[in-house]
C-alpha cells in the first residue's frame, strides 16, 4: 500500500528560480492495485516518483509505503520496499557487469551483503531460469557484460531484476519511451504478466494515453504539480484517450498545446 | 642484460609494489575514484611499521599498525569527498599532502634505518636459501594471499555491491547499497593495501624515508595499465593478476632502461622514465585499436 498524505515538494527555494512540483498531493493506492499516472512535461510526475523512490525528500507531508514511514528515509535506506525500473535502460542496470551479477545484486536488494560469493550453483540456476522465462535466449549470454545488451533486453532484465527480491511497491519510469515500438509492446507486456503474477502494487508514468488507460486499475493525472483527474473502474472502462484530452481542456480551462500529451 | 641480483631485486620490489597496484586499482578501477592519497599512504606504512619494530614491536604486529594506519588516511579521504563534498581528486591531494607532515610526526625525522632489527623476513634468512631468493618469495606468498582475499571479496555479495557503486551509483542506491559506505570502505581497504607495501618496502630495504612516497600512485597506475594492457578486461582474478604481473614487468623495464649504459640514464632520470613508460603504455592500446580498425 502507498499512502501520500499532503506533499509538498519545492525545488531551490528561496532562490530565483524556485519552483514548486508538488502542491499537496493526497494519493492513497491499495495493496495490489496498478495506477498509471500522465501528465505533460513539468506536471511533477517525475517528482512524484521521486517522493516515493527516496531521491527526493518531501518539504512537507508524510509518505507511507506499506505501514513504514519513509518520508526522511534515503533511497537506500527504502530501496527494501521499493523497486524500480528507469525510463533510461542504461540506469536500471550495471553495463561493466555481467547478467548473472547483475541478478546478484538485485537478489540482495535492501538487504545486508556478506562475504558469500554472489554466485553459487544454486544463485546462478534460479537465475538462469528467471531469465529463460523472458524467452529471449538471454539464458545463454549469462556470464556476457550487460552494456553488450540492446535497450529492450536491458529493459527485461531490469524487470527481472525488479522482482528478485520482495518489496511492497514496483515504480516504473517511462520504461518503454526509450523503445522501439515493437520492443515496448514486450516489456508492457512482461510488465503486466509481472505485476499480475506476483500481486504488486505498482506505480507506472507514461508518456502514452494509450498505454496509461489500456494498463491497470486506476489513472491519475498531474498537472502544475496537482492531481486534476483520478478515475477507475467503470467511468475508466469506457474513457477513449479523446475524452481524456477534452476532461484535461475543461479541468484546466486551457488550451493543450503539448503535443508529448497527444502521442500515442 | 641485467645481473642475476639486479633482476630478482626488480623482482622483489615489483612484488612490493604490487600491494599498491591492487590498491590502486580498487581505488581508480572498482571504485572509479582517482585517490591520490596512496603517495601519502605508502610511506605512512613504511613509517609506522619502521618505528614500531624500532621500539621492539614485533614487526607482523608493525604491518599489521601500518595497514590500520593505512585505512585511516583513506577513510579522511573519503570524509572529505563523502561528507563535504570535496571533488575526489581534490579531496585526496589534501589528504596526501598533510599526510607529508603526519609522517615526519611519526617518524620524528625524514628517515628510520631498521639495520640489525628483526623484521618479517629475519626467520627465513637462516633455511638454506641465498637472501636474494628469499625475498621476492616470501613477499610473492603475501601478494598470492592478498591476491585471492581480494578475488573472493569483490566476487561475494558485499564485493559486487563495492563494484556497482563505481559502475552506476544511482542504481546501486536503488538496489539499497549505501554508496557513501562503499567510498569509506573502498579507500579504506585500497590505502590499507598501500601502507602494507610500504611496511614490507621498508622491511626488505631495511628503511623508511619521508621522500619514498613520491610518485607511488604513478608507479601503481603505471602497474594496473600494464596489465590491462596484457589481459584485457576479462574478470576480476585476471585484472588482480595483471597488477603484480604488471608491477613487476614495470620494475624491470625500468632496471633495464637504467643499466643499459647506451642510453645514458642516472638513477635520478626514474621519473622521467616512469612518466614515459605510464605514457607508452596508455597509448599503445589506442595505436593498437587505431591499427586494427
Amino acid at each position: 500500500m502507498i499512502d501520500l498524505s499532503n506533499i509538498h515538494v519545492t525545488f531551490g527555494k528561496g532562490t530565483p528560480l524556485q519552483k514548486e512540483a508538488l502542491k499537496g498531493v493526497n494519493l492513497t493506492i491499495e495493496e495490489g492495485s496498478f495506477v498509471t499516472v500522465i501528465g505533460s512535461n513539468g506536471a511533477g510526475k517525475s517528482t512524484l516518483l521521486g517522493v516515493l523512490a527516496g531521491d527526493v525528500l518531501a518539504n512537507e507531508g508524510k509518505v507511507m509505503i506499506g505501514s513504514t514511514d519513509v518520508t526522511r528515509k534515503s533511497t537506500s535506506a527504502r530501496a527494501g520496499l521499493v523497486a524500480r525500473v528507469f525510463q533510461d535502460p542504461l540506469a536500471g542496470s550495471c553495463g561493466s557487469l555481467s547478467i548473472e551479477e547483475n541478478l546478484a545484486l538485485a537478489t540482495r536488494r535492501g538487504e545486508r551483503r556478506g562475504l558469500r560469493s554472489a554466485l553459487g550453483p544454486r544463485r546462478r540456476e534460479i537465475f538462469r531460469e528467471r531469465i529463460a522465462e523472458l524467452n529471449l535466449g538471454l539464458e545463454n549470454r549469462m556470464k556476457d557484460r550487460m552494456d553488450l545488451l540492446s535497450g529492450g533486453q536491458r529493459q527485461a532484465v531490469s524487470l527481472v531484476m525488479a522482482t528478485m527480491a520482495g518489496s511492497d511497491v514496483l515504480l516504473l519510469d517511462e520504461h518503454t519511451a526509450a523503445l522501439d515500438p515493437g520492443m515496448a509492446e514486450f516489456i508492457m507486456k512482461l510488465t503486466q504478466r509481472v505485476v499480475s503474477e506476483r500481486k504488486l502494487t505498482t506505480l507506472m508514468v507514461t508518456h502514452s494515453m494509450r498505454q496509461a488507460l489500456d494498463f491497470g486499475h486506476r489513472t491519475i493525472m498531474l498537472h502544475g504539480g496537482e492531481i486534476i483527474l483520478d478515475v477507475s473502474g467503470d467511468s475508466r472502462k469506457d474513457l477513449q484517450v479523446e475524452d481524456l484530452i477534452a476532461m484535461f481542456r475543461k479541468m484546466r480551462g486551457e488550451t493543450l498545446d503539448d503535443d508529448a500529451l497527444l502521442i500515442g | 642484460m641485467l645481473s642475476q641480483i639486479a633482476f630478482w631485486g626488480a623482482v622483489e620490489l615489483g612484488l612490493v609494489f604490487a600491494f599498491v597496484a591492487i590498491g590502486v586499482f580498487l581505488a581508480f578501477r572498482v571504485l572509479d575514484f582517482p585517490d591520490l592519497t596512496v603517495d601519502g599512504s605508502f610511506p605512512l606504512g613504511a613509517a609506522v611499521a619502521a618505528v614500531l619494530i624500532t621500539v621492539g614491536i614485533n614487526p607482523w604486529l608493525a604491518a599489521a599498525a601500518a595497514m590500520v594506519a593505512g585505512a585511516a588516511a583513506g577513510t579522511v579521504t573519503a570524509f572529505l569527498n563523502v561528507r563535504f563534498r570535496i571533488l575526489n581528486l581534490l579531496a585526496s591531494i589534501l589528504t596526501m599532502i598533510a599526510l607529508f607532515s603526519v609522517n615526519l610526526r611519526v617518524m620524528g625525522k625524514p628517515n628510520v634505518a631498521l639495520i640489525n632489527a628483526d623484521t618479517m623476513l629475519s626467520p627465513f634468512f637462516g633455511l638454506g636459501l641465498r637472501e636474494v631468493y628469499v625475498r621476492p618469495l616470501f613477499v610473492g606468498v603475501l601478494v598470492v594471499i592478498a591476491v585471492i582475499a581480494v578475488w573472493r571479496f569483490l566476487e561475494s555479495d558485499a564485493g559486487l555491491a563495492m563494484r556497482a557503486t563505481g559502475a552506476n551509483p544511482r542504481m546501486s542506491r536503488a538496489q539499497g547499497i549505501d554508496t557513501s559506505w562503499q567510498v569509506y570502505l573502498g579507500l579504506a581497504l585500497s590505502n590499507a593495501l598501500v601502507a602494507l607495501g610500504g611496511a614490507l618496502f621498508a622491511q626488505t630495504n631495511g628503511f623508511a624515508d619521508v621522500t619514498s612516497g613520491v610518485g607511488t600512485i604513478v608507479v601503481g597506475l603505471a602497474a594496473v595499465i600494464i596489465g590491462e594492457t596484457l589481459f584485457g578486461a576479462r574478470g576480476i582474478l585476471l585484472a588482480l593478476i595483471g597488477c603484480v604481473v604488471g608491477s613487476i614487468l614495470y620494475r624491470i623495464a625500468i632496471q633495464l632502461a637504467l643499466s643499459t649504459d647506451a642510453l645514458g640514464l642516472k638513477a635520478s632520470d626514474l621519473n622521467l622514465v616512469t612518466a614515459v613508460l605510464v605514457a607508452v603504455a596508455l597509448v599503445l592500446p589506442r595505436l593498437r585499436r587505431g591499427a586494427s580498425s
